[in-house]
């Protein structure tokens, strides 16, 4: 049984990574989970300079799932690369870097600081809902998304995924402008912008007011989704969005993923992610698949 | 390769030591390495409530592979709520121990706890060698604990209503008896230990606090209970301090309440 993936030319082992910002850089999960069984790792969201984050309160329960407003808070890439990189390097596992920036400049500095490094994969983020300029200001415009995809790409010498979000009219149309701007491959869907309300202390649950909405309680959002890109794109596809189990992980790659993260699911459970690889092994066996690429996109 | 893991323990004994206020025995691996002062992240069986709740450590018997947990129902339909339902012999999933815990110095000692922030001072008024002066404060005469304490040291008691002890908070308490100290302990609500820190500051005392904020991983990745810390901090490079990983005690000189 081949349980690899091929994304944009890197081979993964298998096709199981993590959502940024839900794995730190791998460190603090490590005694959970053997990062060797991991497709790949994607790192928290970096930036060229340390940012501080949101005020805290910066999360909150919502009902099968959650909403975080960190904020993006990073230690720069220079410790990145100093601590994070070289951390990771010890383990059999791709590294995908997770960039984000206030400007098309922040991301290209960081894009060109990592060209060197010895990592195999660039995700942009230009869909977090939390941080007032950069993020999501890149990934609810086309041209804009389109016009940032196509600068990384002058300076990325890794494949670059870009990270869609939901909170767009159509998501295809976006995923084809970071086509047309040259995108290797897309990554989706970041999380959904919600709010929440203590009743009894009569405010807003997380400081920022409103937060981005993750886990199983998004999960048929993000499948629909994942549909409609494989559907409109020749790119690859990393699903993601409420995955906690390995059926979950099993319905993104039939609607046309050709991997997945994990996130949310990863507060739940810190070893979850190495079940979802077993889980997938499980389901190849039981239903006679030699491959697993063989399963990607089969649902029509 | 992985060595730590969600854990299926068994609760040994509930019961109920105040309004709203639960005791709960759990038998535990975690009981092995805990200290005074972690907590652990304590997971419901409704699956629509995905993250584990942080609830500090109250006891431990390492012996009996044993920790107890003294906890607050917050509401109806809530994950505290849940576990005040469970019974002896349940199973609880949980990951711990979690977080510093308190530094134990041999030095004339405040032991200072606020509301729910007074189960965690029972195992450190256990362990601590030293002279203990044990300030307890409660919103009124259910003073949840205080036998327990009283047979680790002076115990005095401030009530918000002024049924027990003094009337007003565990500052009030501690002037009226003139008490003093050369290092200091306490958790509780933040306006109580942002008095606590500006009084030791102001005294020079050193002392150590344990903060709470809403956490998601509880394991230091992923960023959501931080504090303000002084100083650039070494893994963050900015002033934010992970209070699940780096804390929950801090020295109060080091953090911005």
């Amino acid at each position: 049984m081949n349980m690899s993936v091929n994304i944009a030319g890197v081979e993964w082992k298998n096709p199981v990574t993590v959502a940024s910002g839900t794995f730190g850089s791998g460190a603090e999960f490590c005694d959970f989970v053997d990062l060797n069984r991991l497709g790949a790792v994607t790192t928290k969201g970096v930036a060229n300079v340390p940012w501080p984050g949101n005020p805290t309160p910066r999360v909150a329960e919502t009902y099968g799932g959650m909403m975080n407003a960190v904020g993006l808070q990073n230690p720069g890439i220079d410790l990145f690369c100093r601590r994070d990189i070289p951390f990771l390097r010890q383990y059999d596992t791709r590294i995908i870097v997770n960039v984000c920036g206030r400007s098309v400049a922040d991301y290209c500095e960081v894009v060109e600081r990592l060209a060197n490094e010895a990592v195999d994969m660039l995700e942009i983020n230009i869909s977090c809902p939390n941080v007032k300029e950069g993020g999501i200001a890149f990934g609810q415009n086309p041209k804009a998304a389109e016009e940032i995809t196509r600068e990384v790409k002058k300076y990325a010498k890794q494949p670059v995924i870009m990270k869609l979000s939901p909170n767009v009219t159509d998501i295809t149309e976006m995923a084809r402008a970071v086509e047309a701007g040259g995108a290797d491959a897309v990554s989706l869907i970041n999380t959904l912008t919600g709010m929440k309300i203590d009743i009894e202390r009569r405010t807003f649950a997380v400081a920022n007011k409103t937060g981005g909405v993750s886990g199983p309680a998004i999960k048929p959002i993000a499948v629909r989704m994942v549909y409609q890109v494989a559907n409109a794109v020749s790119l690859p596809i990393i699903g993601m969005g409420g995955i906690s189990c390995a059926e979950d992980a099993i319905e993104f790659l039939l609607a046309g993923a050709d991997a997945v993260s994990v996130g949310t699911a990863n507060f739940a459970n810190p070893g979850v992610t190495a079940e979802i690889v077993d889980g997938i092994e499980a389901y190849m066996k039981r239903h006679h698949f030699e491959n697993v690429s063989d399963m990607v996109g089969l649902v029509k | 390769m992985a060595e730590r893991e969600k854990e299926l323990a068994a609760v040994v004994s509930q019961e109920q030591i105040a309004d709203g206020i639960f005791s709960m025995w759990i038998r535990t691996k975690a009981a092995k390495t805990a200290k005074a002062g972690q907590f652990i992240s304590m997971y419901t069986n409704d699956p629509s409530k995905l993250l584990p709740r942080p609830i500090s450590i109250c006891e431990i018997d390492r012996a009996q592979e044993m920790l107890r947990v003294v906890y607050r129902v917050t509401g109806e339909k809530t994950g505290t709520k849940q576990f005040s339902e469970l019974k002896a012999g349940d199973a609880i999933l949980l990951i711990g121990p979690l977080g510093n815990g308190f530094p134990q110095l041999k030095k004339k000692a405040f032991l200072i706890g606020g509301g729910i922030g007074v189960p965690p001072m029972l195992e450190l008024a256990k362990e601590l060698d030293c002279e203990k002066q044990i300030i307890v404060g409660y919103r009124d005469a259910q003073t949840f604990l205080k036998e327990e304490f009283e047979a680790n040291g002076s115990v005095y008691i401030s009530t918000e209503d002024g049924s027990v002890g003094t009337r007003g908070n565990v500052m009030d308490a501690i002037r009226e008896h003139s008490l003093t100290a050369d290092v200091i302990y306490a958790c509780g609500p933040t306006p109580m230990l942002r008095a606590i820190k500006a009084y030791a500051e102001e005294k020079g005392i050193e002392c150590y606090l344990s903060l709470e904020e809403r956490m998601a991983c509880g394991i230091g990745a992923c960023l959501a209970c931080v504090c303000k810390s002084k100083e650039k901090d070494a893994h963050s490079n900015v002033n934010n301090k992970r209070i699940c990983k780096d804390g929950p005690v801090f020295l109060s000189t080091e953090v911005e309440l």
